[in-house]
């Protein structure tokens, strides 16, 4: 195929190259030569260095594929079984602590200073992977959307059961019998009050939470907000956590305190939902989560004898990130 | 001949309605804007083929003269080096756009079409394919004709490859924008595009080939296996990674054939070998041509060469898994990419000794040359990222490095350090002597361009590298008790200084080149700067031809 005639040049042949002392191999490309340098020897030992270490590693690990499996390495190492070694070493090394928080009921745990720091710890470390994403990094949610946790103004109560009830129950779980729940109406967009009644109770509102001097407006709003609100609200719009009906008289507000949050909320609430954690959390992360919360700064004490916690049952020890 | 004119226009015009035909019927808009586009290449196709004809040799039934043998064909090279310039601008400038996203989430700027999600595949893609593409295919018509001492194999097709290719490059980036996503890193084209890419890359290995076909040298030059190798391989990855079932012939919608960590591992298959036959073997071709023209050496080894490539190209295509430590794939394709990964570290650096090493009896040009200055960069950033790859790939480094920015740091200090380096000193090489040009513009420039690239990368690499780690580390940091003490979010916020950095420095690179395409624009002007000499490296302009063939006697 090749037509020597017509492959002049390959005439060049070797030569030695004067800066390096090193014979060319004698081809030449658009004046390109290569030296005939032997290849530097720490590349090659290095080469086959790493070529003997692989051949070590693949017969200590698992590597060569077969039919239906793999070879599975003279030490019989896994990743999954890592893993599971790792998890199980520190559940033995947590297993007292957590043990102990399982089996304090949740209204006691203030009373164990040792298993409240142990729980606010964890619950902290639940919180950053479970809550942040609506409460914040720190728990003060977001404005106009989700509460916040740092306070004292609780919806459906600050105490350590009332905590730990909402984290397991969730709120508004449409498909759970006991999650906390109410509706408020939609007043506006269904019509019960029209719009001039909603301006006036906002103008009640806004004067019972210290926001506007008393009108003739909210005295009309006085009375309408007697009829319709009220009943959660309570007559002093002192709100009833039973409900989950936000005090209507200090200066924290979920959805907004001006007038145009308060006309849009009255118009069609939010109605704002928590998923229970009760089904996706093992019961002491769940506990942890509620040490946490009652710590970040509004807790309360309990004022009734607590009511049993339904999951305190299991003592085995909460599993990556408190799941399940 | 008349009848080939009226075929051709004939056939461009057909192919114009149908697609048309395809935009009015398309089941999907962002398929509709597509086939309109490819319309109107079509159209543009036929407006040169009429436009341009030679009716007066057509009209007489006679062939049209033949190409001139006795020089090499340098126009779709020229028409290369212009597009890497363009695309490069376009890539970079995404680029800093994105990394100045993530510093400032304001620059989302609310619209869909500017998202992250959808500038950044518009970014790596326009980077990797788009510049080192169009660099990979100029310089690779550049080198097979000189080493071959031939003209280019099909000269028609040759640049069927070059506009092909830059049909493929809009396609693919506006289906971005508009959201159209196989979602595939690095392959995000859709079935369509993808098919057309096959037809492109198919000529282009026709043209490649034929040219090899045609040498007048008995020898096929070192840089033309690893051009050879990048072709194969591409073609072979982009068909596998790529198999798929469009939900409708008329829509842009696709379901890949594979599923799951099947999936997974074709794609890190087909993701690190981009990188390796892309970004490696490619590049490497470009530096065994240009390097020893510029230093006027010698190829430091030949046995080296040979080792090292067929190491490379063996070892290279098994190292994928290491993409996937710690997940749904099995361990033993773990184990296997990782020490795949870690016998690839010495055939890497193979082509590093053999590019530096040239130097030797040339070392004083790093001082006077700023070409070799930045040749010489870019081989000692390829050795530093073929180091840090098989060191990432190490399972227990990687348990640490895997999902954080050290992997962005990692892919830019190759990208920016040894890509971007040696594709700009192989332009600065090419510019002058394509266009005839007695010298470029300025020599200078290209130092202020080296010396901006230089600490660019370096801002860029070492911003990223602690990021990275910082990353980390948060992530797996246990308190006493023995729970996570950062959550997410607080490893995000704490990433914000080292975005700005990163940043500045991506800054500072995409100035360094804006210098050079104001010094490559400044070159084909026909202006030349009155500066303090430099060294430069001769040109021959009447060596730099193909053998005439000899007439049989």
């Amino acid at each position: 195929m090749v037509d020597s005639d017509n492959f002049p040049a390959a005439a060049g042949g070797k030569r030695i190259d004067e800066a390096t002392g090193t014979s060319t191999v004698g081809h030449e490309w658009d004046g390109i030569e290569e030296l005939d340098t032997p290849m530097p020897r720490w590349w090659l030992w290095t080469f086959y260095a790493t070529i003997v270490w692989a051949l070590i590693y693949v017969i200590l690990y698992p590597a060569w594929p077969l039919v239906n499996s793999a070879t599975t390495g003279v030490l019989g190492w896994t990743s999954r079984g890592e893993l599971e070694k790792e998890m199980r070493a520190d559940a033995v090394r947590r297993a007292p602590i957590v043990n102990a928080i399982a089996a304090t009921p949740i209204a006691d745990l203030t009373a164990k200073p040792e298993l409240m720091r142990a729980a606010v710890q964890g619950g902290s470390a639940a919180f950053k992977v479970h809550c942040v994403q609506c409460h914040g990094a720190g728990g003060a949610g977001v404005a106009k959307l989700y509460p916040s946790l740092t306070d004292d103004d609780w919806l459906w109560g600050g105490d350590l059961t009332s905590i730990a009830y909402t984290v397991e129950h969730g709120i508004r779980n449409p498909d759970h019998k006991v999650t906390r729940t109410s509706l408020m109406p939609a007043f506006g967009r269904d019509g019960i009050l029209d719009a001039k009644a909603i301006a006036d109770v906002v103008s009640h509102i806004r004067v019972i939470s210290g926001q506007e001097k008393p009108s003739a407006s909210a005295t009309r709003g006085a009375t309408i907000f007697a009829d319709n609100c009220a009943v959660c609200h309570g007559a002093k719009g002192e709100g009833d956590r039973k409900v989950g009906a936000p005090k209507l008289t200090d200066a924290i507000w979920l959805y907004g305190g001006d007038r145009a949050s308060l006309t849009a909320t009255i118009d069609a609430p939010r109605n704002g939902v928590m998923p229970r954690w009760g089904e996706r959390l093992d019961p002491v992360t769940i506990k942890m989560l509620t040490a946490y919360v009652y710590s970040l700064g509004g807790g309360e004490k309990s004022a009734l004898a607590p009511a049993p916690m339904p999951a305190a049952s299991e003592a085995k020890g909460p599993g990556a990130n408190g799941q399940r | 001949m008349i009848d080939g004119l009226v075929f051709k226009a004939g056939g461009w015009l057909a192919l114009a309605l149908l697609a048309l035909v395809a935009a009015a019927l398309a089941v999907d808009a962002p398929f509709a804007v597509h086939m309109v586009i490819v319309a109107v290449a079509c159209l543009t196709a036929l407006w040169f083929a009429v436009s341009r004809a030679d009716y007066g040799v057509a009209a007489r039934g006679v062939l049209q003269s033949p190409a001139d043998e006795r020089v090499y064909d340098d126009d779709p090279i020229r028409w290369g080096v212009i597009a890497t310039l363009f695309w490069g601008v376009a890539g970079m400038a995404a680029g800093l756009f994105i990394a100045l996203q993530l510093a400032f989430p304001a620059l989302n700027l609310n619209l869909e079409y500017t998202t992250f999600g959808r500038l950044r595949p518009l970014h790596t893609s326009a980077v990797i394919f788009a510049f080192g593409g169009n660099a990979l295919i100029a310089t690779s018509y550049y080198v097979v004709q000189r080493t071959c001492r031939a003209r280019l194999a099909f000269p028609t097709l040759a640049r069927f490859v070059f506009w092909g290719y830059q049909l493929f490059i809009v396609l693919a980036a506006t289906g971005y924008l508009m959201g159209v996503t196989a979602a595939k890193e690095y392959a995000e084209p859709e079935w369509y595009v993808d098919l057309w890419l096959t037809i492109v890359w198919v000529a282009y290995l026709v043209v490649f080939v034929g040219t090899i076909v045609k040498r007048r040298e008995p020898h096929i030059y070192v840089a033309n296996w690893f051009y050879l190798s990048f072709i194969i391989t591409i073609a072979m990855l982009h068909i596998v990674n790529n198999l798929a079932l469009p939900a409708s012939l008329l829509g842009s919608k696709s379901y890949a054939a594979f599923a799951g960590v099947q999936d997974a591992l074709t794609q890190w298959w087909y993701g690190h070998n981009a990188v390796g036959f892309f970004l490696t073997a490619g590049f490497l071709a470009m530096m065994y041509y240009f390097v020893p023209k510029q230093a006027e050496r010698p190829v430091y080894s030949y046995r080296l060469s040979i080792l090292h490539f067929w190491s490379l190209i063996f070892l290279y295509i098994w190292a994928g898994p290491h993409h996937l430590h710690y997940t749904a794939l099995p361990d033993w394709a773990q184990t296997l990419g990782m020490v795949f990964s870690i016998i690839l570290w010495m055939p890497s650096w193979g082509g590093m000794i053999n590019g530096l090493m040239t130097l030797n009896g040339a070392w004083d040009k790093i001082r006077t040359d700023p070409i070799i200055r930045m040749m010489v960069m870019a081989l000692a950033f390829y050795g530093m990222s073929t180091f840090e790859g098989p060191m990432m790939s190490i399972k227990w480094v990687n348990s640490m490095s895997h999902y954080t920015d050290w992997t962005i740091g990692h892919v830019h200090s190759g990208a920016l350090g040894w890509n971007g380096m040696i594709t700009f000193a192989c332009v600065y090489y090419l510019v002058p002597r394509l266009w005839g040009r007695p010298r470029l513009y300025s020599l200078r420039l290209v130092n202020w361009h080296f010396w901006l690239a230089t600490v660019g990368i370096v801002f860029y690499a070492a911003s990223m590298w602690v990021a990275g780690i910082m990353q980390g580390l948060m992530w797996r940091e246990y308190g006493a008790d023995g729970y996570l003490v950062y959550s997410f979010v607080e490893s995000v916020a704490a990433m914000h200084p080292m975005y700005l950095i990163r940043a500045a420095g991506g800054a500072m690179y995409l100035a360094g080149f804006l210098i050079m395409v104001f010094n490559v624009w400044a070159t084909l002007s026909g202006r030349v700067r009155a500066e303090k000499p430099m060294t430069e490296t001769p040109y021959n302009a009447a060596a730099d031809r193909p053998l005439a063939p000899v007439p049989a006697e």
